[in-house]
């Protein structure tokens, strides 16, 4: 189905994408309480949790240009190093653009 | 109605410090609402009509992928398909947050989630991690994302033009980043650094061979399965 992208089109087609975004937001919680929380659930949304994280960032590192490696390894070894988000994340930032000014 | 058999309140002092928590972090995402307003209205949205998208979708990744797919007829099926994909992580993102949420009243459990997204959802998740029970993230850090977004939307449709290539200032890498200090900021075990292994390669798997858009959710459940599976004695 294809719509004209006309006022009432694009308006129509903003109030999908609004309705779409909004059942992926409440959908987890509103499935999750069917769910008993047990140790082994708990267990899987924890793991799940920081997993999320992991699964974005793999892909920015590997099929990234080197100013985004830079950016995410100059951030992660703050970030272990002292464990100060703010910092950890200018730095990266900084790194990002100095490695695409170089190269 | 019993509110007070909802154990959690939010409080809103705290709500107030975790918005002013989220600004510095607000101030990139302007940027990105300026690529954003920038790129809707080269693709012939009207500034109105960029904006209102903003309002209402907040979803950045999202919106750029719908922006990528705009002409003179844009097919709505696939447009539903991709934003879904895109932002089915946001299905994780909230189901995580279920043992708190569960002790939110209903009306305020659903309303906080109307501004659930990467930064806030990540602050939330990794304090959790670290024993703090912290949905104010949520409500207070949401908002600021929103204004910053709105903000940044409304600038790029009437002046992106005036912008730097964002890409060359690094602006590209700060939710990256932003994600990976969160990652790194969170308790780290055994069974978390397994978890990660495995979600980052079945993540990587699907980014080649499964359907583009995929590989978020699928890199999170691989990393759940080995939670399920792993259990761990908590220290409380």
């Amino acid at each position: 189905m294809s719509i004209e992208t006309d006022t009432f089109g694009i308006l129509l087609i903003i109030a999908v994408m609004a309705l779409v975004t909004l059942v992926t937001r409440v959908g987890g919680v509103f499935l999750m309480s069917f769910v008993t929380i047990n140790p082994r659930v708990e267990g899987f949304i924890n793991a799940m949790a920081s997993s999320v994280l992991i699964a974005i960032l793999t892909p920015m590192a590997f099929d990234g240009d080197w100013g985004a490696r830079v950016a995410l390894g100059t951030t992660a070894a703050l970030m272990l190093a002292f464990r100060k988000p703010l910092p950890a994340i200018t730095a990266g930032i900084l790194a990002a653009a100095g490695t695409r000014y170089l190269i | 109605m019993p509110t007070s058999s909802y154990s959690y309140q939010l409080q809103p002092g705290i709500l107030r410090s975790e918005f002013l928590r989220l600004l510095p972090i607000s101030l990139f995402v302007v940027a990105f609402g300026v690529a954003f307003g920038l790129a809707a209205v080269q693709k012939g949205l009207a500034p109105l009509e960029a904006t209102l998208m903003s309002m209402v979708v907040f979803a950045g990744a999202s919106q750029f992928a719908t922006i990528d797919m705009w002409g003179a007829d844009v097919a709505l099926l696939p447009v539903m398909a991709v934003v879904f994909a895109i932002n089915s992580r946001h299905l994780l993102m909230g189901a995580s947050l279920y043992p708190m949420l569960r002790d939110l009243s209903p009306g305020r459990r659903y309303g906080i989630l109307l501004v659930l997204t990467d930064a806030n959802w990540a602050v939330a998740a990794q304090d959790y991690q670290n024993g703090r029970r912290n949905l104010e993230v949520i409500l207070g850090g949401g908002f600021a994302l929103w204004v910053a977004w709105l903000i940044g939307t409304l600038v790029g449709v009437y002046f992106g033009g005036l912008m730097e290539e964002p890409k060359s200032l690094g602006l590209d890498m700060v939710l990256g980043c932003f994600l990976l200090s969160m990652a790194l900021g969170g308790r780290r075990t055994p069974r978390v650094l397994v978890a990660w292994l495995v979600s980052g390669a079945a993540s990587m798997a699907a980014y080649w061979w499964l359907p583009p858009h995929t590989h978020v959710v699928v890199g999170a459940l691989a990393g759940g399965v080995v939670g399920f599976l792993w259990l761990e004695r908590r220290p409380v």
